[in-house]
């Protein structure tokens, strides 16, 4: 028998390989489809080629648009009733993946001297997925943001209720509605920032419940699952039917804003709102 | 019923032989006065709205029905609303507020209507203003889900200050074939699903997603029952103060 001269490497080997390799030289675009230096994205994580701003993590997000930021309810997680055993497995793979305890960050921030509450969703947790625990962060960031006076803003990015849960991640879109309402009631401004992707239950409540609905350029928005209307109309959906640019040609955003200009453009929006009738 | 599995329940609650939304409504109430259109561009026939009485007290309606054959039930596109349906909500709750009487939804979907043209219509923008009208309607609110309660297209009228569920119901964030497909990939799994779900109204009422569960009614003649609950509760909604009546609700669906 000859001598095998290429002994193929394990699976423990190839890992560690890989950890030896610098990160991806290449990245392809999901919008453009063109491969571009991983390098060019920059910290920033857009498209050089058509303004398309990949998923960031929270934190990346946060340093982006604050000069300060002051998390709140950073141990807030899911709650113990929930003991099925594969879910509570994906989560303590969430966790560990995003350091992370949940879908969202929140906190007070301020940008060129102004505060406002800031919650940040992460599509690397359980596909920023709103569970009862998400819900409870965003509930009290409201109810902060209301009692302290100050804008929110959001920046959304979800696939929508986490099934998982049950009625009890349907019900957040409620609990979080009502904490909108009282921050509104209040003549306080909330400003949404659509990031791709933010679709179902996410999208039918405080995605789209903004005074001003912002989006990055690109990004899906939507409701429905393309897969679940391709079944129900047995057509394929246009390409670009749930891409930002739709949305502000149907008149459902307000503007959409490249990743670069979007801490500017936050901190005049800030500027152009008085905040309520008894801002100081 | 009372050993019927979840998936049994599943079924029943989507049955052919449901009551329909129409005869619920002819049943509970003495004189029913039908609302078309949004007022902004369209009608869909998914959505019921309506002025009636009920023990001779004015009551708005508005509820999201099927259809009773094949043809009405594909002018209903099976009981799933467009952005225009959730429109025409929003506006008969509105004009319930302008004109202090309580609304009364009646609640039969498996969830908002997915299309090209519904999103293009804003299908979640449509859903988060209902959220928000009924966490500050000034009225007495009450949802009853008589048959399916699918996801965010249900919860945009389950908002009341009660919600109750018909015996043979479900109310769940997605449907179980759909919760198989995404967890197991395989849609032939739904009754396993429905299983783990917590869907069928003796567990939410466990859960303490709704205040109770009313037994079933097939015909209109037999709605007897239900009308008395039904009028002595928004009786008792309506004596509150309007103050005392938000407060409580939106302490409601804080405790989620
Ligand atoms: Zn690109």
């Amino acid at each position: 028998m000859p001598q095998r001269k290429f002994q193929a490497p394990t699976e423990y080997q190839l890992a560690a390989r890989k950890d030896q390799i610098p990160d991806e030289l290449l990245t392809r675009c999901p919008v453009c489809q063109q491969d571009c230096y991983t390098q060019d994205l920059t910290e920033l994580m857009i498209c050089p080629n058509c303004d398309y701003g990949f998923r960031l993590p929270a934190w990346q997000r946060i340093r982006q648009l604050t000069t300060t930021f002051e998390e709140l309810d950073a141990v807030v997680t899911v709650p113990e009733r929930f003991a099925d055993t594969a879910y509570r497995e994906k989560i303590k793979r969430a966790k560990a993946t995003t350091g992370l305890n949940e879908s969202v960050v929140t906190g007070l921030a301020t940008l060129t001297g102004q505060s406002f509450g800031l919650g940040v969703m992460d599509a690397h947790f359980m596909m920023g997925s709103l569970g009862s625990a998400t819900g409870e962060k965003i509930t009290r960031l409201f109810e902060t943001c209301t009692a302290k006076r100050l804008p929110v803003v959001m920046v959304t990015a979800s696939g929508g209720a986490r099934m998982q849960e049950g009625a009890a991640a349907l019900m957040q879109m409620a609990k979080i509605s009502s904490a909108v309402v009282q921050h509104r009631d209040a003549g306080l401004l909330y400003v949404t920032i659509l990031t791709d992707p933010t679709t179902g239950g996410v999208t039918a409540s405080f995605a789209m419940q903004g005074d001003v609905v912002l989006s990055e350029p690109h990004a899906l928005i939507g409701f429905a699952g393309r897969r679940v209307i391709e079944q129900t109309i047995q057509q394929t959906p246009p390409a670009d039917f749930q891409r930002a640019e739709t949305l502000l040609e149907n008149g459902w955003l307000d503007q959409i804003v490249t990743r670069p200009q979007l801490r500017l453009t936050l901190a005049r929006l800030l500027k152009l709102t008085s905040g309520g009738p008894s801002h100081e | 019923m009372n050993k019927a599995t979840a998936y049994q329940q599943v079924q029943a609650a989507r049955s052919a032989n449901k009551i329909s939304i129409q005869e619920l409504i002819d049943g509970l109430t003495e004189d029913f006065f039908e609302l078309h259109g949004d007022r902004q561009r369209d009608d869909d026939p998914a959505v019921i709205a309506g002025l009636a009485t009920i023990e001779s007290r004015p009551i708005t309606i508005v509820g999201i029905q099927k259809g009773q054959d094949i043809a009405a039930n594909q002018a209903r596109h099976f009981g799933c609303a467009t952005p225009s349906g959730y429109r025409k909500a929003l506006r008969v709750m509105r004009q319930a507020e302008q004109l202090h009487q309580p609304v009364l939804a009646l609640i039969n979907t498996p969830g908002a209507y997915p299309g090209v043209e519904a999103e293009y219509q804003g299908q979640g923008r449509a859903i988060a203003d209902c959220l928000l009208a009924g966490q500050k309607l000034k009225v007495p609110f009450l949802s009853i889900i008589v048959g399916e309660g699918g996801s965010g297209g249900a919860l945009a009228l389950a908002c009341g200050d009660q919600v109750w569920m018909f015996a043979n119901s479900t109310y769940s964030v997605l449907s179980p074939e759909g919760y198989a497909t995404i967890l197991w990939k395989d849609s032939q799994r739904a009754a396993e699903a429905a299983e783990q779900m917590r869907l069928t109204p003796k567990e939410l009422l466990a859960d303490g997603m709704i205040e109770r569960i009313v037994p079933e009614v097939t015909t209109a003649a037999d709605c007897g029952e239900l009308k008395g609950a039904v009028a002595a509760t928004l009786k008792m909604l309506a004596a509150q103060p309007v103050a005392t009546l938000i407060k409580a609700r939106q302490a409601r669906y804080r405790k989620f």
